[in-house]
């Protein structure tokens, strides 16, 4: 059951380039909550026409409102307007949309967040047990939140572009470092741009490790309507990436495309 | 509250708001968000003979208070759709209408006779969709193969009511109107997407793959109120109005002009509610104005 409601900024902070936002949800968590990985729908005030998808940093059952966080980066004219916001006032969200990684909570997992893909790996970090979390991103201003993946996680490591923090160099080398040393993985979760996600499935694919990853595509609804939003598979069939995803198996996702 | 209750070519429907074709999938969806139930009626998403995987992303670009969509049809076909999808609709206290396009006149025929055994309460035929490279559009900007496919249609669809499904994307919306009502259409509806593109400056891409798209939302509305006027004017048959309906308002000023239904679209995407809430502007609108029914409203633009 998805609901579409208006939820008040309770906590607002910048993280460098990007906007950390905590919403009270109502009873959103409660009623469609399936997995870290979801995506919130959110109206960027009357000049928009259409809502903007952003993960699902951490969410929880709380009282009086279940609460919901994202972060985002400004990369055009709504998310400019959700800079803007403020706390105490309302946003119209929809969701919690799409599907999430939805694996047990005991399972061990690698997770790999790339630049504004970090966040939602979050949620996956406090949802799974022992896991370890490699960060990556352009430079060490873009990588966010290690604080709190150090208190979640067994394990952080970071790379950077231009090596100013951590390894020099892409996250998949630290994948493939990670998963030579390390044979008790259960699944490698990813989330950041599509290059990053076609490395990181490759690497996970060598060391046979089932990968997970969350795709982005240009949406309507946002609920699997108006099929707007394909993802290109390996069977050559189209998927949605705001139902059917936006977490896919790695495998199934056509990287050609 | 005035008398909602419409009655489109035969088919009553007890509020005149129905989804529009594309935006709303097999309901499915939206029916996490109310209950079905309450519209007028649900045109399903496009079908063909054949299931058909679309066009590739990105398919959506967003334009000044609208979209363009090159979605290009995908669809489980009109089998799947027979099987899995009608039995859902059919619980709902609503009209079902299917949307069909073909590549030839023989496939909209197959379609009808398939979906008039199934039982369906009218048939859209899309013959304007422009997203689709074979056919489509030829079909719906010429008024000889307007007329041809929806003869054959008709011939096919036994007792379930036809509607011929009007685009824009032509010179005189009026001769492909009244050539379908002279080829037995029981009503058309309009106005389809309008063709348009949108590009990239710092790419120098189209933001759409297929470079084209169809337009739709607020932005068409007096586009689409000014076809449903023409259209109204030429034909006897009624008219299922819809282009950029966000209220009930934008409702109100497409039945004065000429339409005794109203089809809510794009504005779905923005607000899941959207259908409802025009529901009941519009029947708040009929009621400021002291109507009995909101069929008063059907025509009633005082032309200067
Ligand atoms: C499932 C999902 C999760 C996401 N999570 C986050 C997140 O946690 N943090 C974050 O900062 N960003 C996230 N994004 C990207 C975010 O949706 C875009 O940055 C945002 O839509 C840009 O809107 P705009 O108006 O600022 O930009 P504009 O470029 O002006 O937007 C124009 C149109 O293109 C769409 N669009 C542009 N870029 C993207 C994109 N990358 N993905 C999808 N649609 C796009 C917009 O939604 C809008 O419809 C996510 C995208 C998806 C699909
Ligand atoms: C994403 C999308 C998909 C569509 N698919 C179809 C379709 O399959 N068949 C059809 O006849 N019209 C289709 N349409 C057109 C709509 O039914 C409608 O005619 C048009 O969008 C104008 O109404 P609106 O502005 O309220 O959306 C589609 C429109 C959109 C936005
Ligand atoms: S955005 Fe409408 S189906 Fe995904």
């Amino acid at each position: 059951m998805k609901v579409e409601r208006k939820c008040k900024i309770v906590e607002k902070t910048r993280m460098g380039d990007a906007i950390y936002l905590t919403l009270e949800a109502g009873d959103m968590v409660r009623t469609s909550f399936k997995g870290p990985g979801q995506f919130v729908h959110i109206k960027c005030g009357d000049a928009q026409l259409l809502r903007r998808p952003i993960s699902v940093c951490l969410c929880s059952e709380d009282e009086p409102g279940d609460l919901v966080s994202i972060v985002f980066e400004v990369r055009g004219e709504g998310t400019a307007w959700l800079a803007e916001r403020e706390v105490g006032q309302e946003l119209d969200v929809l969701g919690l949309a799409g599907n999430g990684f939805q694996l047990e909570a005991d399972k061990r997992c690698l997770l790999v967040g790339g630049g504004i893909g970090i966040p939602p790996m979050l949620g996956c970090a406090s949802y799974f047990d022992r896991s370890t979390a490699i960060l990556g991103g352009r430079s060490a201003d873009k990588i966010i939140l290690t604080d709190r993946f150090e208190v979640c996680c067994d394990k952080v490591m970071v790379a950077t572009d231009d090596g100013s923090l951590g390894h020099h160099g892409f996250v998949d080398a630290l994948v493939r470092q990670e998963l030579e040393q390390d044979k008790d993985y259960d699944y490698v979760l990813a989330c950041g741009p599509k290059p990053m996600l076609r490395n990181v499935a490759k690497a996970a694919q060598e060391f046979g490790v089932k990968c997970l990853v969350s795709m982005e595509e240009r949406m309507g609804c946002g609920v699997g309507a108006c099929l707007v939003c394909a993802c290109d598979m390996a069977d050559g069939s189209r998927k949605h990436v705001c139902k059917n995803g936006p977490v896919f198996d790695a495998e199934e996702v056509d990287w050609n495309a | 509250m005035p008398d909602m209750k419409v009655n489109l070519a035969g088919m009553t429907m007890k509020n005149p708001i129905v989804v529009a074709s594309g935006t709303f999938g097999f309901g499915r969806e939206y029916n996490e968000f109310f209950d079905l139930g309450e519209l007028g009626g649900i045109c399903a998403k496009g079908l063909t003979l054949l299931p058909r995987e679309g066009n590739p992303a990105p398919r959506i670009a967003e334009t000044p208070m609208g979209i363009l969509n090159s979605v290009g049809l995908q669809n489980p076909g009109v089998d799947a759709f027979i099987k899995e999808e009608l039995p859902f609709l059919r619980q709902f206290d609503t009209k079902v209408i299917a949307n069909i396009s073909g590549n030839t006149p023989e496939e909209y025929g197959i379609m009808c006779d398939k979906l008039a055994a199934a039982g369906v309460d009218m048939i859209e035929v899309n013959i304007s969709c422009p997203n689709v490279k074979a056919g489509g559009l030829a079909y719906g900007t010429r008024p000889d193969l307007a007329a041809e496919v929806t003869a054959m249609a008709r011939k096919h669809a036994g007792s379930v009511p036809v509607m011929v499904k009007l685009s824009p994307n032509v010179t005189d919306i009026t001769e492909i109107a009244k050539a379908v009502e002279s080829a037995g259409a029981d009503a058309v509806s309009l106005i389809n997407t309008i063709r348009g593109m949108r590009i990239d400056v710092n790419t120098r891409r189209p933001v759409l793959k297929m470079n084209t798209g169809g337009m739709s939302g607020p932005a068409v509305l007096p586009v689409a109120v000014r076809m449903v006027w023409e259209v109204a004017n030429a034909v006897k048959i009624p008219v299922l109005g819809m282009g950029g309906v966000a209220k009930g308002e934008d409702a109100a000023q497409l039945m004065l002009a000429g339409a005794t239904a109203v089809a809510v679209g794009t504005s779905l995407f923005a607000d899941p509610y959207a259908a409802i809430k025009v529901r009941d502007e519009l029947a708040a609108i009929a009621d400021r104005q002291g109507l009995a029914s909101v069929r008063e409203l059907t025509g009633g633009v005082k032309p200067w």
